[in-house]
């Protein structure tokens, strides 16, 4: 379960892209909830690498459905170095 | 379950496309005329979407080469490249693309997909890094998941965006970065000397995809990288027979000293069977002819000013300031439009390709022409005016 302060930079990084104004929760879906498109998703993705300095490889995003999976993934990278 | 039922949605999508007349994704070409014609359900057309950029197709050294490599060797070679598929021609073929590189190795593929998949797929092993453009060709795609390797993604043609993840990857790891000389959708180049040159900087192996540039960037053709003096920074060029060359095969090219292991470590090259000898000859002689071609050349780059300048004049919106490459792409504001318009055009006798996502960047559709070293000036004309009559025609909005 990844920390609160993870998410919380996280879900700053997706509220400018939340048009519809979904609630932000741990378990909130990029496909189904926030509906995001394939270049909306392109461009976050690429926000969340130089926010946290890491590289979320392409390989690893099919598994990244919800918040929390991109924000343990987020942890994880980063606990490697 | 039915299988199909996930590709509903592909199903639906088709079919809410107003088409009346003619579906962009079926045309069939009943004639060929020339180079530049074809007849299409009974109507003489110009054809401005077929990649045939340097007009090689009836070339008549490589008419004559595939017609007696027809008659010399048979009609295919039934078999790998590492087994029975090699004959003298696959080898002078290689040798051929080798000394037009300037470069010590070629391997040639059945495919230019192919090549890719194979190139890429085999570089990066499991533990190795693969850094592409976002705006990569489909082959680049599929290589990345054929392979092991993890896959890093940059913002098209962003040399900062790419320097900024190089910069976070081992310093030691094995590091392929996959760039395109032409992206073949806009029609854009790539900034290959900055990219290049940040590549190296971080240690990187570099590829280059010239499927798009090949025949007519550089003094001799060799594409983006020749042209733009960065040839020395590129390890792998790969290629394809498809578009200037005329017919179909792919190849790779490099000084790498261990190039041949690929040979038996890339699937994509001996799982299949290699290409007919007719194709490899006509290849061959185009190839050689491309070499010679400057005039050619010339008047390519006059037909994308021409085609680029006249509809950019007339009020389209296209994708690049400038012809880039032979490829100019009007951009259209949504699908309904694009189909409308596309349908439209080739009833005026212009076919072009319509492209959508996700061949396109997301959220942008095209109709996109590509021009040929055949086509005459007045054909160009004919295409500038008969888009003019087309966005009449379908209600499309042109800047004045």
């Amino acid at each position: 379960m990844a920390q609160a302060e993870t998410l919380e930079t996280i879900n700053a990084l997706i509220t400018p892209l939340n048009k519809k104004g979904v609630s932000l929760k741990p378990e909130t879906s990029f496909a189904s909830d926030l509906e995001l498109d394939s270049l909306t998703v392109m461009d976050l993705v690429a926000e969340i690498e130089d926010e946290f300095d890491i590289i979320l490889p392409l390989n690893l995003l099919p598994d990244l459905e919800t918040i929390e999976h991109v924000a343990d993934a987020v942890e994880k990278i980063t606990s490697e170095g | 379950m039915d299988l199909f039922d996930k590709f509903d949605p592909v199903v639906q999508l088709r079919s809410s496309l107003p088409f009346e007349k003619a579906d962009p994704f079926k045309v069939v070409m009943d004639e060929i005329i020339s180079e530049t014609e074809a007849i299409v359900e009974g109507r003489h057309t110009i054809l401005a979407g077929t990649n045939n950029y340097m007009g090689m197709t009836f070339y008549q050294d490589a008419v004559d080469a595939a017609k007696k490599a027809l008659d010399d060797f048979g009609t295919g070679t039934t078999g790998s490249r590492v087994l029975n598929g090699t004959y003298g021609g696959h080898k002078a073929l290689e040798a051929t693309i080798a000394d037009f590189y300037d470069m010590d190795h070629c391997m040639v593929f059945s495919t230019g997909y192919q090549a890719n998949l194979g190139m890429i797929s085999t570089l990066g092993g499991k533990d190795d890094f693969v850094i592409i453009d976002a705006d990569s060709h489909a082959s680049i795609y599929d290589a990345c998941n054929l392979g092991n390797a993890t896959i890093v993604r940059f913002k098209h043609n962003d040399v900062d965006h790419m320097e900024k993840r190089l910069k976070r990857l081992p310093e030691d790891a094995g590091k392929l970065v996959v760039v395109e000389g032409i992206y073949s959708m806009l029609g854009d180049a790539a900034p290959l000397k900055e990219m290049l040159e940040v590549a190296k900087k971080y240690g990187c192996t570099t590829l280059v995809d010239e499927a798009h540039s090949m025949g007519f960037c550089g003094e001799n053709g060799r594409g983006v990288a020749e042209a733009l003096g960065v040839e020395h920074l590129v390890d792998f060029y790969v290629g394809t027979f498809s578009k200037s060359v005329g017919t179909v095969g792919g190849f790779a090219v490099s000084n790498h000293p261990k190039f041949d292991v690929l040979r038996f470590v890339c699937r994509p090259y001996v799982f299949t069977a290699s290409l007919p000898p007719s194709v490899v000859a006509s290849a061959t002689a185009a190839i050689e002819g491309i070499k010679r071609s400057s005039n050619r050349r010339a008047h390519l780059w006059e037909n994308a000013n021409q085609l680029h300048s006249g509809l950019k004049e007339a009020g389209f919106n296209l994708a690049t300031a400038k012809a880039e490459s032979p490829i100019i792409a009007v951009q259209v504001p949504d699908v309904q439009l694009g189909t409308r318009f596309w349908e439209q055009l080739l009833l005026q006798g212009v076919y072009v390709n319509m492209a959508a996502p996700p061949a396109t960047p997301a959220g942008i559709f095209l109709m996109r022409v590509s021009v040929c070293a055949q086509h005459s000036s007045e054909q160009i004309d004919l295409i500038i005016e008969r888009f003019k009559k087309t966005a009449e025609i379908v209600g499309l909005d042109l800047d004045s």
